[in-house]
């Protein structure tokens, strides 16, 4: 069953925020008479209006024994004043009582409304800085720009490097190799040369080229000698 | 008066003239559960203008109190009546 004063959806108010309670009720007077029953005679009848229709209404009563006086009229008497004096005096300070009580849960709740007004408004701060920090993004999205284009940088040179090492190597070898070749071929050449040479001395060339030897060498020391003297 | 005409049964019972009040006692919800809610908007009525203020003052429960008080003198009338001073009024 749903309360009526918690209707779904279906006025055009709305419950938040809720309407304060009202400061006071409705006026009463003499304890027990509301203030309306006043208004209504007061036309007609003026001020004493009400009071001349309770007075007769219990005369009428009395006299026709609608009410009855009998042992409970005095109990009901004794009890009505011992009341009336304990309200009369002792009201106010009960009421300030009950009023602190009161004061101290409105209280309480206050705290828990205001804690967490402080921090929805907190969080809502948080949120601008956030905004304003999105901002900046273009900022950080230069610097991991630039950090890429550094690895790519990077990458490509070390690359390089190692093309050109490769290349250099391969190019050494084949000129080592050419190098090698080309010795090879000078002193095979030349030992192949001696050989023949060798082979192709006989025995009487090497004596004649010996006498010729001797020969040339005795002109050359006569040569000298005569140098020499002279 | 009106500014415009209201349908009786919408009207309240404050508002209608005595020759409709039978018309328009019969267009009142007396099923139990019409029954409860008119039991429950009453109650809602003086719980919220007597009580269920700041500061209420005492005649809040007073007048309950003597409400009960006076109901009980009456439903207990045949049995006080036995009490009566005199036989002729």
């Amino acid at each position: 069953m749903v309360q009526a004063s918690r209707s779904l959806h279906s006025s055009p108010q709305s419950l938040a925020p809720v309407p304060p309670l009202p400061e006071k009720g409705g006026k009463i007077r003499h304890g027990i008479f509301p203030e309306e029953l006043f208004t209504l005679l007061y036309p007609k009848t003026g001020v004493t209006g009400p009071y001349m229709l309770g007075t007769g209404l219990a005369l009428y009563l009395l006299s026709k024994e609608i009410y009855i006086i009998n042992h409970e009229t005095i109990a009901a008497a004794s009890i009505g004043a011992v009341i009336i004096y304990g309200v009369k005096k002792y009201g106010s300070q009960v009421a300030a009582f009950i009023d602190k009580l009161n004061e101290e849960k409105v209280a309480k709740v206050q705290e828990v409304k205001e804690l967490s007004m402080s921090s929805l408004a907190q969080a809502i701060e948080n949120e601008k800085k956030e905004q304003w920090r999105v901002e900046g993004r273009h900022m950080l999205f230069d610097a991991k720009r630039n950090n890429v284009a550094m690895l790519l940088e990077t990458n490509y040179r070390e690359r390089l490097h190692m093309v050109t090492n490769e290349v250099k190597k391969r190019l050494d070898y084949q000129v080592q190799l050419q190098n090698l070749q080309r010795r090879m071929e000078q002193e095979h050449m030349v030992s192949w040369v001696e050989q023949n040479v060798i082979k192709s001395i006989t025995l009487q060339q090497e004596k004649e080229s010996i006498a010729k030897c001797i020969a040339d060498l005795k002109l050359l020391a006569k040569a000298t000698q005569a140098r020499t003297t002279v | 008066m009106a500014d415009r005409l209201v349908p009786l049964g919408e009207k309240r019972l404050m508002d209608v003239k005595l020759g409709e009040l039978t018309s328009w006692l019969g267009t009142r919800d007396f099923t139990p559960n019409g029954l409860l809610n008119g039991i429950r908007r009453g109650h809602d009525r003086y719980y919220n203008k007597y009580i269920n203020v700041k500061k209420g003052s005492i005649g809040g429960v007073a007048m309950l109190l003597v409400g009960y008080v006076a109901i009980s003198y009456i439903w207990g009338y045949d049995h006080i009546k036995h009490d009566r001073w005199r036989k002729y009024h």
